[in-house]
């Protein structure tokens, strides 16, 4: 092959395939052929086409699709259901569709030969559009056009190195084959970038793969990255690991449920934060977990509501009978509903899904309900790593997530049985008990990093006017919920009742005592004065007919010296 | 383009195609070979027509032409196409046809 130059950054060409020019740090060498490849079926067409089509469309970069095996009709209408009006840019010039058949059943080979036919129609179609990019799907089709390797290989190597030198980023497909990438092994002439798509299926779900097997000139990881294709094309889902160096928020957001922020120091959570909703079924997960959804979209957030079990209608109709509406949120764009059922992808795709979705809506609260879904399709472990990337990806974009878990084994000491706990900051326990023929709802914060929260068990009333979470009734019984906790209220009550009544009545014959006494007191005290009134008289004669004597006495006394 | 039309016999001839690229060794050694061929065996059966496709490279994509030398053979129906530099005259003949 001949020796290409190595510059200090090569230049790359993007595709335009959401997460593929991120995950190769610009895109496709510019300049070089890269090798696609993979088994039937897999997108390889796909991924070249896209490249493609949005070198025409968005980059400025025309382009030549040389097909030798699908006619240009098809390869027309298949782009089309992805939104590319191919035939439009064919008119404008930017594209040129090149269709190389060759039926071998009236081809006869007689002596040398080579494809120097190939190359001069390569060449009229690059300069009649001016191309900057190239795909060659298959080429490998030629080995079954042509009986003579040897010739062949030769002159596909002697193709590639005719495209370097001309300078184009071509594409070229190759069908996986046994013990090699390629059925034709195209790998060796193609040294600069082989990108390798999987498909497979795995307890009859389906993922698709995408792998760098090699990529000169940029440090690429190895690992397989899954892809999906829908009908907004190809997408590569890049899902790294982050690390436990994210930013924490100091800024508090309400649950939606008074009641629980309370119990969280009166702010409720802290923004960013990961909380687990575990309960046995019917206890109120998924309504408590929209309810968060539902206060975030009330503050002017986005809300984002993966539901594993339930469509968005039937989750708009229950969060209705709390008294809560959610269409009004939805139709306004701030709620936003994903369902999909847990075995309609494989977990990584779930995984893949779900970073897209959260990409593109930028939402500050999602809800995953409920993930124990997951548990039945994959292992243990698997299950972990995926929550854990998910968890990672939450915090490092300051979103709260709000997981819900469904356990069938109820206690106080529930342990998840993907280990989740460890990963969350918030652990709400949601209990279904049963006492005295009922069951009721009872609330238990496991946990919560950073606050000082309740310690009380509450009880969780979901009615008309939204959730409640009742502060426990502790009786003689212990803390007593639902009806009992009507009856024993009641009863107390009564008794309460009961004590103040007899309270009261002896207070009143204490008062009339104390009255009888004081009546009794006046009376005494009044005939005590009449005493003294008497007294007073008798003394005030007696002083009065001495005072008299004494005057008798004087005037006697003068009358006898007169 | 060259013309290398034999004289006509009693039927008019089938026209042949020779697609070759320039003056490369293996479109002269197809050239070369043909023409021996129709001299030798099959005086007048055929009209010879060579078109360089270096000069009408669109022809190539009209006529669907992928290795060189390709000769093409378009009547009588099906169409025959031999690609190489024509060096075996009897598998030439065969694959033309023109036993019967």
């Amino acid at each position: 092959m001949q020796p290409t130059e190595r510059e200090n950054g090569i230049r790359k060409s993007r595709t335009g395939i959401d997460g593929f020019d991120e995950l190769t740090l610009g895109g496709l060498p510019t300049g070089r052929p890269t090798l696609v490849c993979g088994t039937a079926g897999c997108g390889k067409t796909l991924f070249a086409s896209t490249f493609l089509l949005n070198g025409a469309a968005h980059y400025d970069d025309p382009g030549v699709f040389v097909s030798f095996e699908e006619r240009p009709v098809d390869i027309i209408s298949n782009v089309a259901s992805l939104g590319y009006d191919l035939q439009g840019m064919i008119d404008e010039g930017r594209l040129l569709i090149e269709h190389i058949a060759i039926d071998p059943a009236d081809l006869a080979e007689v002596g040398d030969y080579d494809l120097e036919g190939l190359f001069l129609r390569l060449e009229l179609a690059i300069d009649q559009v001016g191309a900057k990019r190239i795909v060659l799907d298959t080429i490998e089709s030629l080995f079954s056009a042509f009986t003579n390797p040897a010739i062949l290989r030769a002159e596909i190597r002697r193709l590639f190195d005719w495209l370097k030198e001309k300078g184009i980023t071509a594409v070229i497909t190759g069908e996986r084959g046994d013990g090699s990438l390629t059925r034709q092994g195209l790998e060796e002439y193609v040294s600069d970038c082989v990108i390798l798509l999987d498909h497979r299926v795995s307890n009859q779900i389906s993922t698709r793969r995408l792998r760098i097997v090699k990529y000169r000139g940029t440090a690429h990881g190895t690992n397989e990255i899954p892809f999906l294709i829908d009908e907004d094309g190809f997408s590569v889902l890049p899902v790294s690991a982050l690390g436990l160096s994210h930013q924490v928020s100091e800024e508090r957001i309400s649950s939606g449920v008074n009641d629980l922020d309370s119990m969280l120091e009166g702010h409720g959570f802290y923004r960013g934060s990961s909380i687990l909703v575990s309960g046995v079924a019917g206890s109120g997960k998924s309504t408590l977990s929209a309810s968060f959804a539902a206060a975030a979209c009330k503050a002017g957030e986005k809300a984002l509501y993966f539901s594993f079990e339930e469509s968005a209608d039937q989750t708009v109709r229950n969060m209705r009978s709390i008294g809560m509406d959610l269409k009004p949120c939805i139709d306004s764009g701030m709620f936003r509903h994903v369902a999909a059922r847990p075995t309609f992808y494989s977990l990584e795709m779930h995984l893949a899904v779900i970073l897209r979705e959260i990409s593109r809506f930028n939402p500050t609260t999602v809800v995953l309900d409920p993930i124990s879904a997951f548990i039945g399709t994959g292992d243990p472990q698997e299950v972990h790593a995926m929550l854990l990337r998910i968890v990672d990806f939450l915090k490092s974009r300051q979103i709260t997530g709000i997981f819900t878990h469904l356990v069938h084994v109820q206690g106080s000491d529930v342990e998840t049985e993907i280990g989740l706990s460890s990963l969350m900051d918030v652990w709400i326990l949601l209990l279904n008990r049963e006492a005295g023929g009922e069951f009721n709802r009872e609330l238990y914060l496991l946990k919560a990093r950073g606050t000082s929260h309740s310690n009380q068990v509450r009880e969780f009333l979901m009615s008309h006017d939204g959730i409640r979470l009742l502060p426990p009734y502790v009786g003689e019984g212990g803390a007593l919920t639902g009806t009992a906790r009507v009856a024993e209220e009641a009863r107390s009550r009564r008794l309460e009742n009961q004590r103040r009544a007899e309270v009261a009545a002896l207070s009143e014959r204490l008062e009339q005592r104390r009255r009888k006494a004081m009546a009794e007191m006046e009376m005494l005290q009044a005939q005590l004065a009449a005493d003294e009134a008497e007294l007073k008289r008798v003394l005030d004669g007696e002083k009065a007919y001495l005072n008299q004597l004494e005057t008798d006495r004087q005037n006697m006394q003068s009358s006898r010296k007169m | 383009m060259t013309d290398m039309t034999d004289e006509p016999q009693q039927n008019t001839p089938t026209k042949l195609v020779l697609y070759v690229a320039g003056q490369t060794p293996k479109s002269m050694a197809a050239i070369r070979n043909l023409e021996r061929i129709c001299r030798e065996k099959l005086p007048g059966r055929f009209a010879v027509e060579v078109i360089d496709l270096r000069q009408q490279p669109h022809l190539a994509r009209e006529h669907g032409i992928v290795a060189i030398p390709t000769l093409v053979r378009e009547l009588p129906t099906p169409i025959r196409k031999i690609i190489g530099d024509l060096s075996d005259s009897e598998k030439v003949l065969v694959h033309l046809s023109v036993g019967d």
